[in-house]
């Protein structure tokens, strides 16, 4: 039966096409000028200026991190363009009717329609297509409950003092080598700011594309959430088939105020790469949420794209009482290579935190959760509880847990669990005998044991997750 | 219905059924009998085409199709069902989702539309409560943490939402207390019908005192070593298999 679950793994990538769509795309290269030109390309004022360069600088100083469990060749960061923009973006286009009809059409394609009366009720859509955001929608509602939800680059200049105030406070531009590229050429992503008190009256979501060939995609995420206030994010990721690996480099930065909560869900399917383990996205990604008193961040994520995955969402718990949870399912199939998981940096008095992680390996794939959960000596009665469970599909592939405890309070409690088991012959042979065919069969074993995580997803993303799942793993028995 | 002729079998490398001949008609209730090891569960799970388990040689014609040539859920979609001596558990996936999943494959297989999720919720609870599982038990992971008895009559309740038309059950009397043994006896007597045949694989006449068999067999060392009505079951309760030794040689 080993072989019968190896050979389930892989259908076509459904989001793999290519649009044609004319763009602006910046000469591969890297140096100062260009860090200048993407600045004029979205009229910055000087300030940001001077943040990019500022980070660009410390940069060039840094190493790339190889403490991974990921191999990969070296990246050659001169030869990537950084940026690129559909030529129909040049004047911007002022409502839905004005953008490239090529470009709604690829993300109905997606689907993810960008004209209101289309979208899922109640979810509204920031669209970006490699280094732009195309279209924001449901603005004028959100404006009405005083939440900002647009673009990151028109925030930099509607709203700079929120911008300046935030923007590196949570991941700092030294932070990490792919942070510190990321301050320097970030494009485009989208800026949430919800007020005091408020309760965001709908889910917000980011889509993002990559399309153009040998870009590399930074975009850069900044949510505020104001004393009292909640909100449900969600983002998604797609690519073309390419057999050229491409960069995404991302940060995202999460400020949850006094008693606010933010919810971020992220759904990763950037292309994996083919079953020979050519092309795919290289996926680099800084995560990191602040909590105040009394606040709760909790990122649930489900990922099941990009050739190699680096990625740690994490929480700094600040305030006392705060929460930070981290709900994870990672899916590597073929030659996939993922290293997940999160930090927890306990700071404040009775802080608790929560770590699900589920690790999906099959075919070649391998997988690691890397977790880290430190309690400061100033964070008496904190909680945190861990539990790492890894399912293995068939028997060439790998799944590796590197917990790391730093405890410096003795009145902290810290629980760990952890386990590793196989999408069992008999498992298999009962769905069958009561008439499932072996890939259903598969994706529902995978799903129940994801169950734990999907149930934290919004209910049109845990349908949405399960099924990306059911397409990731086709071809992994047969 | 079921015909089996000169059935050799393997598994692993060992020989386990050796030229076994049976012949099921539709209606039939033929109860298997024999000592630990003797080649019973071999038997359902050759017929049920589980993985590891090789027919060398011989003929199976299930429903007038040769069912050898089909595969798992093939057999599965045609209506034939296995009820578990040890059934596994699937952690994390509900029941009822399993359990709707089996149904609409099946009734796919069959022509007939799918059930919408209301009117098989609606089934579903009915028929646990037949079986005397509690509603909730839908709800739980498939076997999750299900007591040993538990599991048996979830069998059941599987076997009565399927509607198979033949029904393999091994050994799904054993770890039962006396009430479950008489609510797993009324659920197969309640689906015995002119269409519907089944296979009981039982240690204990007990069960063939509610379940009453048309035809028991003893199988022993990998064939079936004899043959008689219900009576054979009550001289074998009595005697042992040891003096059927002595007929086989
Ligand atoms: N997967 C397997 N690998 C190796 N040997 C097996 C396997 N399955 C069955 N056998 C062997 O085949 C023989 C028949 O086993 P089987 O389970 O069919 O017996 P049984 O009649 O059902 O016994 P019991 O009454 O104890 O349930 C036994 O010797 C058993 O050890
Ligand atoms: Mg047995």
């Amino acid at each position: 039966m080993t072989e019968q679950v190896e050979s389930l793994i892989r259908k076509d990538y459904a989001a793999g096409f290519h649009s044609k769509i004319e763009s602006d795309t910046l000469a591969p290269g890297l140096d100062e000028d260009v860090v200048r030109f993407i600045s004029a390309k979205k009229e910055e004022p000087q300030w940001m200026l001077d943040w990019r360069l500022k980070a660009f600088r410390a940069w060039q100083e840094m190493e790339e991190p190889t403490w991974a469990h990921v191999h990969y060749p070296e990246i050659d960061f001169k030869a990537l363009s950084y940026y690129s923009a559909p030529k129909s973006m040049a004047d911007k286009p002022q409502s839905l009717d004005e953008v490239d009809p090529e470009l709604l059409a690829t993300y109905e394609k997606l689907g993810i329609p960008l004209h209101e009366q289309a979208t899922l009720a109640g979810v509204a859509v920031d669209a970006v297509f490699d280094s732009v955001s195309v279209v924001t929608t449901y603005r004028a509602k959100l404006e009405e409950a005083g939440v900002i939800f647009c673009p990151i680059s028109e925030a930099i200049k509607r709203f700079p003092e929120l911008v300046k105030k935030y923007l590196g406070s949570v991941v700092p531009q030294k932070d990490n080598f792919y942070a510190a590229l990321n301050s320097a050429v970030f494009s485009d992503g989208s800026f949430v700011y919800i007020p005091k008190g408020v309760r965001c009256p709908m889910e917000l979501s980011t889509y993002f594309r990559i399309n153009e060939m040998n870009t590399g995609q930074f975009e850069r995420t900044l949510i505020v959430a104001e004393e009292g206030s909640y909100v449900s994010y969600l983002e998604g990721c797609t690519a073309p088939m390419r057999d050229e690996n491409q960069l995404h480099a991302a940060v995202v930065e999460l400020v949850a105020l006094d008693d606010a909560q933010i919810k971020y869900s992220t759904v990763q399917n950037w292309y994996p790469g083919d079953k020979e383990g050519k092309g795919g996205i290289y996926n680099f990604v800084t995560k990191r949420g602040i909590c105040h008193r009394n606040a709760r961040i909790s990122w649930t994520q489900v990922e099941t794209g990009s050739a190699v995955t680096w990625k740690y969402p994490s929480c700094i718990l600040k305030g006392d009482n705060s929460v930070g949870e981290f709900y994870s399912v990672a899916l590597t199939n073929n030659f996939q290579q993922a290293d997940t998981g999160t930090k927890m940096i306990h700071l404040g008095k009775n802080t608790r935190s929560t770590i699900i992680a589920k690790g999906i390996s099959a075919g070649r794939s391998n997988s690691a959760y890397r977790g880290l959960v430190r309690i400061n000596a100033g964070a008496s009665g904190a909680r945190n509880f861990t539990q790492c469970d890894s399912l293995l599909i068939g028997d060439r592939c790998g799944a590796h847990t590197f917990p790391y405890i730093e405890s410096k309070n003795p009145s902290a409690v810290i629980e760990h669990e952890a386990t590793t088991s196989k999408v069992s012959d008999d498992q298999m042979f009962l769905c069958q005998q009561r008439g499932l065919d072996a890939e259903k069969a598969v994706s529902m074993i995978v799903n129940g044991f994801c169950r734990e995580v999907f149930k934290e997803l919004p209910m049109e993303f845990a349908v949405e997750a399960g099924k990306l799942l059911e397409v990731s793993l086709e071809g992994s028995v047969g | 219905m079921l015909d089996i002729r000169n059935l050799n079998a393997r598994v692993e490398e060992t020989e386990i059924l050796r030229n076994l001949s049976l012949r099921i008609k539709p209606g039939e209730v033929h109860a298997i009998m024999g000592p630990n090891g003797a080649g019973k569960s071999t038997l359902g799970n050759v017929l049920s085409g589980r993985p590891g388990y090789e027919a060398t040689s011989g003929e199976v014609e299930f429903n007038g199709k040769n069912l050898l040539d089909m595969g798992i859920e093939e057999r599965a979609r045609e209506g034939l069902f296995l009820a578990f001596q040890y059934p596994v558990e699937i952690p994390g996936v509900s029941n009822m989702e399993f359990l709707k999943a089996s149904v609409d494959a099946r009734r796919k297989h069959l022509g007939l539309p799918e059930l919408s999720s209301f009117d098989f919720m609606k089934i579903a609870r009915e028929t646990s409560k037949r079986v005397s599982l509690d509603a909730a038990f839908l709800k739980r992971g498939v076997n999750e943490g299900f007591s040993g008895g538990e599991k048996k009559r979830n069998e059941i309740l599987q076997m009565m939402l399927l509607e198979p038309s033949l029904c393999i059950l091994d050994e799904t009397d054993s770890g039962l207390d006396i009430d479950a043994l008489q609510v797993v006896a009324a659920g197969v007597n309640s689906m015995r019908s002119a269409e519907r045949s089944f296979i009981v694989v039982t240690h204990y006449q007990r069960l063939l005192d509610f379940i009453i068999p048309d035809y028991v067999h003893v199988l022993a060392g990998g064939r079936i070593v004899k043959s008689g009505g219900k009576e054979l079951a009550l001289e074998l309760e009595a005697k042992g298999y040891a003096w059927l030794e002595d007929e086989v040689a």
